[in-house]
């Protein structure tokens, strides 16, 4: 089970507290404080693509944010419920200019995910996209009072 | 924090102050006051990011967004960073080699090339 869930409308202005709530749980996992800005970075970009995602397809559902703390590793896996169209399938048309401009925002937020993640999943399906970003974690230090 | 924005002018330079967070919620105030500026005619236009705490790849693009629309005048965009966090964004996108980056607003209004 996650250590922390966050489920949230998908609205921009809620992208930020999904910021601050997964770097407050990573830093207690035990992340290194140097990478805690990276983990907002990251996580932020997920949400805001997850967001776009949603806005864009009229999906109701909101953003899924799992914050996972594990032995030695720190998982946080953002999920959409927006169906991914296999690239194969879009189709040409009418709407294709306004589907590449989102696809380039789409891609812009993953490519910096890309670079600042070195453990980065992402899977596509019917049901929706799931990004896991995994950074290591020292063991809590025991902490008094 | 919210974004906080505010304007000067110094010689043919339009100095934007930046502070605060530029992400999806706030970055469509920033490209509203870009394109007010260089609809307004100010085509040379400083951001001074020293005051900015988090930047994403939707801030990267409305700062993309106002270059082109300067470039068309042709005019420049140039940024004022000095803060590691926020150059890295920079860097991992190589948009580095797209913004002339500078230390300081003077320096960046004194440059011409």
């Amino acid at each position: 089970m996650a250590t922390v869930e966050l489920r949230f409308s998908a609205l921009p202005e809620h992208v930020r507290t999904a910021r601050l709530v997964a770097a407050a749980v990573a830093r207690r996992a035990g992340v290194d404080e140097a990478v805690l800005d990276e983990v907002r970075l990251a996580v932020g970009e997920a949400c805001s693509r997850a967001v776009g995602l949603h806005q864009v397809g009229g999906i109701d559902a909101p953003v899924r944010v799992a914050l996972i703390e594990e032995e030695k590793q720190f998982s946080i896996e953002v999920g959409d419920e927006a169906p991914h169209a296999v690239p194969a399938e879009r189709v040409a048309g009418g709407a294709a200019a306004d589907a590449d401009v989102e696809a380039e925002e789409d891609e812009m937020g993953l490519a910096v995910i890309s670079g600042l993640v070195d453990d980065v999943e992402v899977t596509t399906g019917k049901n929706g996209g799931l990004i896991r970003m995994t950074w290591p974690a020292a063991p809590p230090a025991v902490t008094v009072g | 924090m919210d974004l906080s924005l505010s304007t000067r002018t110094v010689g043919d330079r339009t100095v934007v102050e930046v502070g605060g967070e530029i992400d999806v919620y706030t970055a469509p105030k920033l490209r509203e006051q870009l394109v007010e500026l260089v609809n307004d005619g100010n085509f040379h236009l400083v951001v001074d990011m020293e005051g900015v705490d988090f930047l994403d790849s939707t801030g990267l693009g409305v700062l993309v967004g106002g270059l082109k629309r300067v470039r068309a005048h042709e005019g420049s965009l140039r940024l004022v960073c000095n803060q590691e966090r926020i150059l890295k964004i920079f860097r991992i996108t190589g948009l580095t080699k797209v913004f002339p980056i500078h230390t300081s607003v003077e320096e960046a209004v004194a440059a011409t090339d």
